[in-house]
């Protein structure tokens, strides 16, 4: 395409950024191979999937689904579904949300983006969340906040724990301030569980950000990060426009966070259901959680 | 009247700020500075003051009045001191049992290299969380513009009031309409599909009261502020501490809410 932009001197780095066109993936028929996009090797999907879909020469983690997630982390059989009928519909009306609710829903052949649910980890019961990307990027409307908040009832009301899996861009505007009003029903029904005694793990994987990160992501008693995941308030781009300057390298990633202070521990996928079952037996308490204790 | 213009309202240089609130609600202020952790945030005002009888905590986000002050105060947008020490000060609250009064006026949580560093996202959970079960009173006012996650960390409140040209948004016009649209000139439409304005909000049960303006003179508004915070208190503080903190959970626990759920 041809305009006049393209004549023009840049104005800083950033912009002349986008001059540099990307270099296209070779063409492998997908369903093979996977090319890594870190480290740019090939690798054949069956030897990804038998490895937590992690790339086996460089440790990229690839993006995976919720469903791909429960079945990590779960003993096989034990996940029992809960809401699982419960989907959006357009309150407010906005243009081209139906459609795009229609979409994520033949996309990720799910009814909204979270999965919530108890299961067994080595034999432990507890109250799961896993946020689904591939349902418009796991963003967070009412029917998200309503089953977050659910599980948390339910996990108080059963002494159970949480574990939660987050992937977020942020609030969905298409719900506009009823999508914002979820952060702060969310943390209460996280606060309630809290003041039960009880305990809330949550893992955050690429990408976390916005009203999510703001709200019950980072409102866990242990926060566990997968490694390189970028979790942030604002996404890098906005603060790029923000500020007028390039981000440094690795800044909002799962190890920047860490050194700042702001997650517990950075865990690969191929330990996590390990890490998750020693935390789960740290925090075992035969009488069920302390009623009248908190953090 | 058109949300857009509702927006330019809002946003309006002249209009009273966070510090004129708290010039003409409160008698005998006394500003109360710094989180305890790293610094002092001057787009957070927090302090102590009377409301006619009665001592209540304020906390108020506040945008600058002149070019100096706006830059002084980062435009209202706060990092996550600012946060941090409103949060301080509403614990002091719970302390020595007085109201909280939060006024609500920024166009977001500050997006900078320092803010995410110091962790905005988790100052502002922190917030969500804590003010849900602090066990006095608080009512927050949107004077101005309320901007996303960086207004909510002050609206967790038993009730929470708009002025009628204020506006509370999920994300600004502009960045919806760059979004969804990739046009910015687009912001006049996406104001409308927001429903960001007071009225929206009330037909929504966001908020709870809208006060009227006059444009030219905000005497009346403070009046009716004055009168009506005072009657909530007295209202609020009647509850034992339960109650206000079940009256709180269920105020934003109805958002979205099925019919049937488990508890």
């Amino acid at each position: 395409m041809l305009s006049k932009s393209l004549f023009k001197k840049p104005k800083n780095e950033l912009e002349a950024q986008h001059r540099i066109k990307r270099k296209t993936d070779p063409a492998i028929p997908s369903e093979l191979c996977r090319s890594c996009p870190s480290c740019k090797q090939l690798s054949f999907t069956s030897d990804l999937e038998n490895n937590f879909h992690v790339c086996p020469k460089c440790g990229h983690h690839f993006r995976i689904n919720a469903r791909q997630r429960l079945n990590m982390i779960v003993d096989p059989d034990t996940f029992v579904e809960q809401h699982h009928e419960l989907s959006s519909f357009n309150r407010l009306e906005f243009p081209g949300y139906d459609e795009k609710l229609e979409q994520a829903t033949l996309f990720s052949h799910e009814n909204e983006g979270v999965i919530i649910g108890t299961g067994k980890i080595d034999n432990r019961e507890v109250a799961l969340f896993v946020m689904e990307a591939t349902f418009m990027m796991g963003s967070m409307g009412q029917v998200v906040g309503e089953k977050i908040t659910l599980i948390f009832e339910y996990a108080r009301s059963h002494c159970l724990p949480v574990l939660g899996y987050t992937v977020s861009g942020g609030a969905r505007m298409q719900e506009g301030m009823l999508a914002l009003m979820q952060m702060a029903k969310t943390s209460g029904a996280v606060k309630r569980h809290s003041d039960a005694g009880l305990l809330y793990l949550t893992i955050l994987t690429d990408p976390t950000t916005g009203g999510v990160t703001a709200s019950f992501a980072m409102e866990g008693d242990i926060i566990l990060a997968e490694p390189e995941a970028l979790i942030a308030f604002a996404g890098p781009r906005v603060i790029e426009q923000t500020i007028r300057q390039r981000l440094p390298k690795g800044f909002q990633r799962a190890e920047f966070l860490l050194e700042k202070g702001f997650v517990d521990a950075i865990v690969p996928r191929s330990i996590q259901k390990e890490t998750v079952k020693r935390l789960l037996i740290l925090h075992e308490n035969p009488k069920g959680g302390n009623k009248n204790g908190s953090i | 009247m058109e949300a857009y213009k509702r927006v330019a309202l809002a946003r309006k240089k002249s209009r009273p700020t966070g510090q004129d609130f708290i010039d003409n609600l409160f008698t005998d202020f006394i500003e109360l500075h710094g989180d305890r952790c790293f610094g002092d945030d001057p787009a957070m005002i927090t302090g102590l003051g009377f409301l006619m009888d009665l001592p209540v905590t304020v906390i108020a986000q506040e945008r600058g009045k002149n070019t100096k002050s706006r830059v002084k105060r980062n435009f209202g947008s706060s990092h996550p001191e600012g946060y941090r020490k409103a949060l301080r000060q509403m614990k002091l609250a719970e302390k020595f049992n007085r109201p909280i009064v939060c006024l609500i006026d920024t166009s977001g949580a500050f997006c900078g290299i320092g803010a995410e560093e110091r962790g905005q996202g988790h100052a502002i959970a922190k917030n969500l969380m804590e003010m849900m079960s602090l066990t006095v009173p608080i009512l927050s006012i949107v004077i101005g513009e309320g901007g996303s996650g960086g207004a909510l960390a002050l609206g967790v409140a038993d009730e929470v009031w708009m002025l009628e040209n204020a506006i509370y948004s999920v994300i600004s016009p502009e960045g919806c309409a760059t979004i969804l649209w990739k046009d910015a000139s687009k912001s006049k439409e996406a104001a409308k599909c927001l429903k960001l304005t007071a009225q929206d909000l009330y037909e929504l049960q966001v908020v709870d009261k809208i006060i009227s303006e006059n444009h030219r003179d905000f005497k009346n508004v403070y009046r009716e502020l004055k009168i009506g915070l005072y009657k909530s208190f007295q209202k609020y503080q009647a509850l034992v501490p339960e109650q206000l903190t079940e009256h709180r959970y269920q105020r934003f626990r109805k958002y979205g809410a099925i019919e049937t759920h488990s508890e």
